[in-house]
C-alpha cells in the first residue's frame, strides 16, 4: 500500500458522521419509508418491519435531549477518565450515544431530558496508524 | 408430550483456577453431576457444552477425552452469558423431542480479571471514551439510568441489591465470596461506573457446572426421589426496539421470555417461590423485578426496601449470591442457575434454604442479545 501520507482534512470518526465538501458536518440517519424506524448507517432490509429497499437516508437533527447516561471512572487502559457516557433522542428521530461535554461529570449536574446540541471537533488528538486525524461528535449541553 | 428431568446436578466452587484447564474443569462438573444421578459418562447419549471464550477449540470433545471418549454426538455453544442456559435448553429439547432418554449438558468457563466490554474499531481510531463507553459496567448503568430516568430509583436502590447478594453469599460454600459489604461499603466501594461501584459489578471468576438430563422413562426407571422437573424452557432474542442499536435493550427480550415460560408452565409469577437472575450488575437486578412481573412497573426500588426479594422474604432473588458475589463464568452462569434452584426445590440447601419452595425460575441475559428463562418443579 501506498498511502501513507494522511488524508488532507479529518476523517469522520463513524460512518454516519457526514463531512460534506461544503457545508457544516452533520449526522447522518437511515429511515424505514414503510414504518418510520430509524439505523445509524446504510442498509438493505429494515429490522424492524423486514421492507427491503426502502430505507431512506435523512439528516438527523443537532438539537436533542439527554435519554441516559452513566458516568465512567474506570475505562480500557488509556482512556482519560472520568467522562460521560450519554444517549441522546435527536429532534426528528434518530438515537445516538456519545460523549457528554461542558459540563462536570457530576450526578448533581446531569437532568434527563436536558436539551443539549450536537458538535464536531477532534477526536481527542486520537490519530489512526496512518497519522490521520479525526472528526468526532459530542454533546454539549444547550440552554 | 411426557416431562423432562434434571436428574442430577452440581457445579464446582467459583474461584481461579490459572493451574487447571478449561476441560480439566468442566470434565470435574460433569462427573460430579453424573455422580449425583447415579449415572456413567456411558450411560449418556449426548453433550451439549456450553463455553464462550474458547469457542472454536471443540471444549465439550476436550471433556469427554478427560472422562470417557464414547462416540456420543457432542456440540459446542456459544451464546454470550446466556451460553450455559442454551446449552442446557438444547439438550432439553433433544429429550423433548423424544431423540435421547438421557444427556449431558455442561457449562465452564475461565474468565481473566479486569473490564469486559466490546470488540475494539475495526478501522480508524478506538472509540472508547470518545463516542461515550462500551464497557460492560458503562452499558449496564445507562440501563439502570433509564430506570432512574423513569421512575426515580436511587443509588441507594441499586446499592441494595449488593447488599443482599453479598449477604446471601456468605450462605453459599460455593460462591466467590463469603463477605458482608454493608450499605456504606457497597456506596463508597470504587466508582467504575455511576451508579454502578465495584461491589455493584460482578466477579469475574473460573467455574463449571453441569446436568444431568432425563426423559420421563428414563428418571422413572433410575428413580424419581431428588429429580426435578422442568416446566418451561424459553429463549429469545431482542426484539427491534427504538434504542437497541445504540443502547443494549435487555427488557424487552426479557419479558417476552417471561411471557412466554409462565405460559409454557401454567404458572404465574405468584407461584415461584425462587428466582436466580441476571444480577451482571446492581442495576440490572432491579430492571429484572419488573421484567419477570415480580412487581408492577416502577414498584422494583420498593421491592428491594421492603426486603420481598431478599432470603424470608415474598420472593428471594440470587439466595446463591447472584452473579455480584457467587461470581460470574460466562458459559457456567446459565447452569450454576438451574444448579441454585433444583437444590432448593431438593430440599438440600442448608442455610439458604427457601422453606416449602415448590417452583423456582432462572434467568439469564447475553448481551447481544439472548435471553434464556426456564421454571423448574419439585416432583
Amino acid at each position: 500500500m501506498a498511502e501513507a501520507t494522511p488524508a488532507a482534512g479529518p476523517l469522520p470518526v463513524v460512518d454516519f458522521l457526514k463531512i460534506p465538501e461544503a457545508g457544516d458536518p452533520y449526522l447522518e440517519g437511515h429511515r424505514c419509508k414503510k414504518c418510520s424506524a430509524m439505523y445509524l448507517g446504510a442498509r438493505e432490509i429494515c429490522a424492524k418491519c423486514s421492507v427491503r429497499g426502502e430505507i431512506e437516508p435523512v439528516k438527523l437533527s443537532n438539537q436533542g435531549e439527554l435519554y441516559s447516561f452513566s458516568i465512567v471512572y474506570r475505562s480500557f487502559p488509556g482512556i482519560d477518565t472520568p467522562y460521560i457516557s450519554a444517549i441522546v433522542d435527536l429532534d426528528g428521530g434518530g438515537t445516538v450515544k456519545g460523549n457528554l461535554v461542558d459540563i462536570e461529570p457530576d450526578p448533581n449536574n446531569i437532568q434527563f431530558g436536558m436539551p443539549v446540541e450536537v458538535v464536531y471537533r477532534d477526536a481527542l488528538g486520537r490519530k489512526d496508524k496512518e497519522g490521520n486525524s479525526y472528526l468526532s461528535y459530542f454533546f454539549k449541553p444547550r440552554s | 408430550m411426557s416431562d423432562v428431568y434434571i436428574l442430577g446436578i452440581d457445579m464446582i466452587k467459583f474461584g481461579r483456577f490459572p493451574d487447571k484447564s478449561v476441560a480439566e474443569l468442566g470434565a470435574q462438573a460433569a462427573t460430579m453431576a453424573l455422580d449425583d444421578a447415579n449415572v456413567s459418562i456411558q450411560d449418556i447419549e449426548g453433550l451439549w457444552c456450553g463455553n464462550l471464550m474458547q469457542a472454536s477449540n471443540m471444549v465439550g470433545q476436550q471433556v469427554l477425552r478427560q472422562i470417557g471418549q464414547t462416540g456420543i454426538p457432542v456440540v459446542n455453544c456459544a451464546n454470550a452469558c446466556a451460553t450455559g442456559a442454551t446449552a442446557f435448553r438444547d439438550a432439553w429439547m433433544s429429550v423433548k423431542a423424544g431423540i435421547y432418554d438421557l444427556v449431558l449438558a455442561v457449562g465452564v468457563e475461565q474468565m481473566g480479571k479486569g473490564l469486559l466490554g466490546g470488540a475494539g474499531a475495526r478501522k480508524g481510531i478506538p472509540t472508547e471514551g470518545l463516542l461515550g463507553s462500551a464497557t460492560m459496567p458503562a452499558i449496564f448503568a445507562e440501563a439502570g439510568m433509564e430506570h432512574a430516568r423513569k421512575y426515580g430509583t436511587t443509588f441507594e436502590q441499586f446499592a441494595k441489591v449488593s447488599v443482599k447478594n453479598h449477604h446471601h453469599s456468605t450462605l453459599n460454600p460455593k460462591a466467590m465470596y463469603q463477605i458482608e459489604t454493608p450499605l456504606e461499603t457497597v456506596m463508597n466501594a470504587e466508582m467504575i461506573s455511576y451508579p454502578n461501584t465495584k461491589l455493584m459489578c460482578s466477579v469475574n471468576v473460573d467455574g463449571a457446572a453441569a446436568v444431568v438430563i432425563a426423559s420421563e422413562k428414563k428418571a422413572k426407571e433410575l428413580g424419581m426421589s431428588r429429580a426435578v422437573r422442568v416446566k418451561a424452557s424459553v429463549l429469545t432474542s431482542d426484539p427491534f426496539t427504538e434504542r437497541d442499536l445504540v443502547m443494549p435493550d435487555v427488557n424487552t427480550c426479557t419479558r417476552l421470555g417471561a411471557s412466554k415460560a409462565y405460559e409454557m408452565a401454567g404458572v404465574g409469577p405468584e407461584d415461584i417461590n425462587l428466582v436466580e437472575l441476571h444480577d451482571c450488575f446492581a442495576t440490572a437486578e432491579i430492571l429484572h423485578y419488573e421484567n419477570l412481573g415480580l412487581c408492577k412497573d416502577g414498584d422494583a426500588g420498593k421491592l428491594i426496601d421492603d426486603g420481598d426479594v431478599a432470603l424470608g422474604g415474598k420472593t428471594p432473588v440470587n439466595v446463591s449470591g447472584g452473579l455480584l458475589s457467587k461470581g460470574h463464568p460466562l458459559g457456567a452462569t446459565g447452569i450454576a442457575n438451574l444448579y441454585e434452584v433444583s437444590t432448593h426445590l431438593r430440599g438440600e440447601a442448608d442455610k439458604r434454604q427457601v422453606e416449602g419452595a415448590k417452583i423456582g425460575m432462572t434467568h439469564v441475559i447475553g448481551l447481544g442479545s439472548a435471553c434464556a428463562i426456564h421454571i423448574l418443579e419439585k416432583v
